[in-house]
Order: structure tokens, then sequence, then C-alpha cells
């Protein structure tokens, strides 16, 4: 692999351009496995009430060591710029991560996020000293605005979470990724390696994915795949690709034909 | 004395600071965050800050997840 610089984020430096969810998987083993296979070295976590009835249950942190792998909690399920700051502040006081991937839904069928709720809550955390991650719509004047308010990076959605449809309008990721200059990361609505790659070719600094992996039928093997799309994606991206021409062209020489 | 823990009442001595319902709820202080009436809590103060009948606590720590969830 050619030396390409590491994805920055505020002050975080993260090897891998793959960002990576530990839900939906079917044990802390399997998670395990499939983040060690994705070579992610961040993981997004979702803040919860911690059973107090039963103890018996293992933690999430047990498998995910915090010293080795950067730990991004996430706001997922907040619907107010109030629970998401609340739940990113005491993400925060658990003394593991002060990076938060800030999300405030606006509509539970599509999970859209609530632009006005989202630009105030990172407003306020970026006030806190929080590297804010925020997920948007993927829209350039969000984008724009996010940046503005100090977010770290711009993570714009592919399509839904947990969607899996793809890049539905890489132009508008075009227009993002010319419109800031911090980095934009690809967050939900991946579906396979592909996608991802896309995502990295179109010049994105990173893609963040969680039930593309979790959701295969094999996610350790799915997780691999992303590992490799990632990389792939990013390199044609640094490569430089050719331009689409609409005729052929030939690639060996006219020369020297046999007669 | 009774408190609410994450939206369960929970019976504690009278007096009992959080460091105490963290070990009788055996709960590791490490890799949570504490919450009392809306108000966090950093782990340096658990031995001192003494918990009032009818006290809102929550008690939260990380799960797997991704993206938000309905």
């Amino acid at each position: 692999m050619p030396i390409d610089r590491p994805l920055a984020v505020g002050k975080f430096e993260f090897r891998s351009r793959l960002i990576v969810g530990t839900g939906k998987y079917a044990s802390f083993e399997e998670t395990k496995k499939a983040i060690e296979a994705s070579g992610a070295d961040c993981v997004t976590v979702a803040v919860r009430r911690v059973n107090i009835l039963d103890r018996s249950q293992e933690n999430l942190l047990d498998y995910i060591d915090p010293k080795v792998y950067k730990i991004l909690p996430n706001t997922a399920g907040c619907y107010t710029a109030e629970e998401a700051v609340r739940t990113a502040r005491l993400a925060r006081s658990a003394g593991i991560s002060d990076m938060v991937k800030l999300e405030v839904i606006g509509d539970p069928r599509t999970l859209f996020p609530d632009n006005e709720a989202l630009l105030e809550a990172t407003r306020i955390l970026v006030k806190e000293g929080f590297t804010v991650l925020p997920y948007t719509i993927d829209d350039p004047i969000m984008a724009k605005k996010l940046q503005d308010a100090g977010a770290a990076v711009v993570m714009p959605l592919a399509a839904p979470i947990g969607s899996g449809l793809g890049i539905r309008n890489p132009y508008n990721i075009r227009i993002i990724l010319e419109t800031i200059s911090i980095p934009v990361i690809v967050d939900a609505g991946v579906g396979t390696a592909s996608d991802a790659a896309i995502a990295m070719e179109l010049g994105c600094d990173g893609v963040l994915m969680n039930t593309a992996i979790a959701g295969a039928e094999n996610p350790i093997q799915m997780a691999e795949a992303m590992n490799y799309a990632v990389r792939a994606g990013r390199l044609a991206y640094l490569a430089g690709r050719i331009p689409k021409k609409l005729y052929a062209q030939a690639s060996s020489p006219i020369e020297g034909m046999i007669e | 004395m009774h408190v609410i823990v994450n939206g369960t009442e929970q019976e504690v001595p009278s007096g009992s600071n959080i460091s105490q319902l963290l070990d009788r709820l055996k709960v590791q202080s490490e890799r949570v965050a504490v919450e009392v009436n809306l108000k966090i809590v950093h782990r340096r103060q658990y031995s001192q800050v003494s918990l009032n009948d009818g006290d809102q606590i929550e008690i939260i720590g990380f799960v797997g997840g991704g993206g938000s969830c309905r």
C-alpha cells in the first residue's frame, strides 16, 4: 500500500478510513472479529442505560478495548438538540472519548436528521470542547453550516440508515466535497463493497457503516470486503481515473499487425 | 429511602453516596457515567455526593450501535 496520510478528525488521526458500528451483531465475539477484519481503528457505540437488574450481561468494551480502538459514542435515537447534547455530555463523562457522532433525528421512518436541531447541538457541543462528527443530509449548504459551526468533519448520508441503497446522489456528495475543507465521511446507506469504493473514488475522506457489515450473511467476510473496498476506492481516487469516453480507444498498437 | 435508578425504584440506606449505590448495584464505575437529577456527577465525586430520597439517577454505559434507532 503506498503511503497515504492518515484521516485527521479534529485532534485525532485514524489509520483506517473505514469507521464501523458495533450494533446488530449476533454476539460480542462476532462484533470483535468483524471489526478486526474491517481494519478499522475507530468504532462507534451507542449510549444507553446500564441494565441494573441483570448484571450477568457482558460489556461491549470487554471485547472492544478502548486502549486499542478509538471509541466514537453516538447520539443515535435522539430527536431533539437537548437530548443529543445530554447524551453527548454523559458519554464524555464516562471518560473514554470526547468525540461524538452527533445524530438528531427528525423522523422515525426515514431517520433523516433534523437540520436545525443538528446545527444547534453542534454549536453547543463545539463550544464545550467536543470533537463533533455530525450525521447530516447530503446537502452542501448544511455541510457548510456545520463546518462554520466548528464540526470536525461532516458525515452526509449515502442513503437512509440501514437501507443499503448505496450513494443515491453522488453529485451532491461531489458538491459537498468542493464546498467544504474539513473531511467528508459518508455515513449510512452503504449496502455492499462497491458502494464504499464509489464513496472513496468520489474523493470522500472516509466511510462509516454498520448494517452493511453486521447484516450480511457472513459479517466477518463482508467486513474484510469493506476493508479492501475502502482502500481500493481511496487508491483509485489518489491514482486519478481515466476520463470517460463515448467511443473505443485501442490499447494495442496498430503497427506490426500481421498482414 | 427510595431513589429512581434508570427508571426503576431502588431502596438504598439513607445517606448513601453514588459509590455505595454503584457497589450495591454491582456496577463498576469504570466506563459508566452517572447523572443525578439531570446533573452529571464526575467519577472523582462519586464518594462525595450523597443521595436524597426521590433522586432520579441515570447510569449509562456503551452498547453496540451504529446509526439511529426508532
